[in-house]
């Protein structure tokens, strides 16, 4: 049994690993799951527009896309953030030369339960809640209820982007970590249905994921600033203080059918799919 | 040819038989390779008894006993909640049963045996965590007692059909010694079956304590995953499995926090190999 059950095995990787390899007109895309969306939607329509092409695309966390490019399991590595130096290092040794190139911006809602009495908050009002300070929604002007935080897991671009830009204020020397009593959910849609459920939950993703079951949160710089919604055209015009730039990373420069899908991306065609999925194009 | 045919297919099935072991060798020898390495980064003291788990920060922070706590934890509770249902179930079924329930019974564990744990894990998102925020008011319902409840549901169909099968094999005579002597049903089911069974059934509780601590899906989908020193039930846990489910996509292959999760791996493995040995041993005793 065991040995027939090996059998099968091997045919199969060794009928897998020549499907592969034969496939020169594919290419797989992994990463971001922020990104996962968008990145379907590129690759449908390549795929309409050249039939005969063949894109695969999964997410699993820019940091998953990152270590996949890294040993070369896939061509493409969508990414919410960044590539870390450590990550870069790694990749030379491997022989593989990362190249970043930007195809969107994304703003970052922090949101809430349509119950919440909230609708604003600072920077620093928001440092102070994800780190564990701030610990209950009547210090920031809410009911007095307990704050449960919701945060994604660590393979996630958007927890990474968070920590960075929001929990240490952009200040490379300060070691501010999530509260470790913060909830950590495999997906945005986790968070999403989470504080649809949950009247003193607090969460943040990618304003694509904003639906009306959520409320999203104006954000101040500081309390002079004015607080803004995360809106599409509040990040294009950089009013909204948290967005980012979103990537697509290869190895070396794009070449063949990587840099055919890169240079769709960057169209015309291919930055109105952003728009439509809810991210902003790059190129105005 | 005869011989030779016999020959060969002899040699055959030697080989399976030592393919078994070969993989569980090969396995930890792998584990070891990998997980040994985040010692060159921690101590092994650091490392088990750290309190905080931030394996991506700069330096990270590889402190897994708020994982060992929380993977205890809610076996503890999967364990406290199963076990009286499991072993009563059991005994219901091998002794006092007529014979239709218990064919009714005997198939529904085993149904329950078949229910792949992210289907349960869905089910008990849905259904049972908000049932628990509610009925204990608490601010969120992915707890540790979430998962506990959920988990017991796994360990169930373990526990009754060995333990089951157990007070089946305590020799008959036994039974009609003690009715002999004027004892009632339950005298005899609390004073000579279950003693006689007992060391079954401590492997079939122990069997069943194996397969919580090595589930991972439907823990990571209902316990909340909260890297913090739990204090109580009530409080988001996160578990040792589900911290390697969780990040081993993003660890880079030969970073320090890929040994970190190896590692882990290291630390899980001899916590069920423990246990398995412990049940084998309470198994063989028996015999």
């Amino acid at each position: 049994m065991l040995k027939k059950g090996l059998f099968i095995f091997i045919i199969s990787m060794f009928a897998v690993s020549v499907f592969a390899g034969q496939g020169k007109n594919s290419i797989q895309i992994k990463g971001s799951d922020t990104m996962v969306n968008l990145g379907q939607a590129w690759a449908e329509k390549y795929m309409e527009k050249y039939p005969g092409d063949f894109i695969a695309v999964t997410g699993g966390g820019s940091g998953t896309g990152l270590s996949s490019l890294i040993s070369a399991s896939c061509d493409i590595a969508m990414s919410s953030r960044n590539i870390k130096d450590k990550e870069i290092a790694l990749a030379n040794k491997k022989g593989v030369n990362p190249n970043e190139i930007k195809v969107a911006l994304d703003g970052l809602a922090v949101v809430v339960n349509p119950g919440n009495v909230l609708d604003k908050l600072t920077i620093d009002q928001l440092a102070g809640i994800f780190t564990g300070r701030i610990t209950n929604w009547k210090d920031v002007g809410g009911k007095d209820e307990k704050i449960v935080l919701l945060s994604r897991e660590v393979n996630s671009g958007t927890h990474v982007y968070f920590k960075e830009h929001v929990l240490r204020e952009n200040d490379p020397n300060n070691k501010e970590e999530f509260a470790p009593g913060a909830l950590m959910l495999s997906s945005s849609q986790a968070i999403a249905d989470e504080v649809a459920g949950n009247s003193s939950a607090i969460g943040y993703y990618g304003m694509g994921y904003i639906s009306a079951k959520q409320k999203p949160v104006a954000i101040a710089k500081d309390e002079k600033s004015e607080y803004v919604e995360p809106t599409i055209e509040n990040v294009v015009n950089n009013k909204y203080p948290i967005s980012r730039p979103l990537f697509l990373y290869t190895n070396g420069t794009p070449q063949g059918l990587v840099k055919k899908f890169v240079d769709f991306a960057l169209s015309k065609e291919g930055q109105d799919i952003v728009l439509a999925t809810d991210f902003v194009p790059i190129s105005r | 040819m005869r011989k030779f045919k016999e020959f060969i297919i002899e040699k055959l099935i030697l080989i399976c038989g030592i393919a078994s072991i070969f993989f569980v060798a090969l396995i930890f020898l792998f584990l070891l390779k990998e997980g040994l390495a985040v010692f060159n980064i921690v101590s092994p003291f650091q490392f088990l008894f750290g309190k905080s788990w931030y394996p991506i920060s700069d330096p990270p922070q590889l402190g897994i006993l708020p994982l060992i706590l929380g993977s205890l934890l809610v076996t503890l509770g999967a364990a406290i909640i199963s076990i009286p249902i499991g072993v009563g179930c059991a005994i219901y079924i091998a002794e006092v049963a007529p014979l239709k329930i218990k064919e009714v019974l005997k198939a529904g564990i085993e149904l329950l045996a078949a229910i792949p744990s992210v289907v349960l894990g869905f089910i008990g998102m849905v259904t049972l965590v908000p049932l628990v925020k509610n009925i204990f008011h608490l601010p969120t319902g992915l707890t540790a007692l979430s998962g506990s409840i959920m988990l017991a549901f796994m360990a169930m169909p373990t526990i009754v059909s060995i333990a089951e099968d157990a007070l089946y094999s305590v020799p008959k005579n036994y039974k009609e010694g003690a009715f002999a002597l004027g004892a009632t049903h339950w005298q005899t089911i609390y004073r000579v079956m279950l003693p006689a069974a007992s060391s079954g059934i401590l492997a079939a509780v122990m069997l069943g304590i194996g397969r919580v601590i090595g589930e991972t899906m439907a823990v990571m989908m209902i316990t909340g995953n909260a890297a913090v020193l739990p204090q109580s039930i009530f409080v988001p846990v996160r578990t040792l499995t589900a911290t390697i489910a969780a990040e081993m996509g993003e660890a880079v292959v030969g970073g320090e926090h890929y040994f970190a999760l190896f590692a882990i791996g290291i630390v899980l493995f001899i916590i069920s190999f423990a246990i398995n040995v412990t049940a084998d041993f309470f198994l063989h005793k028996r015999q």
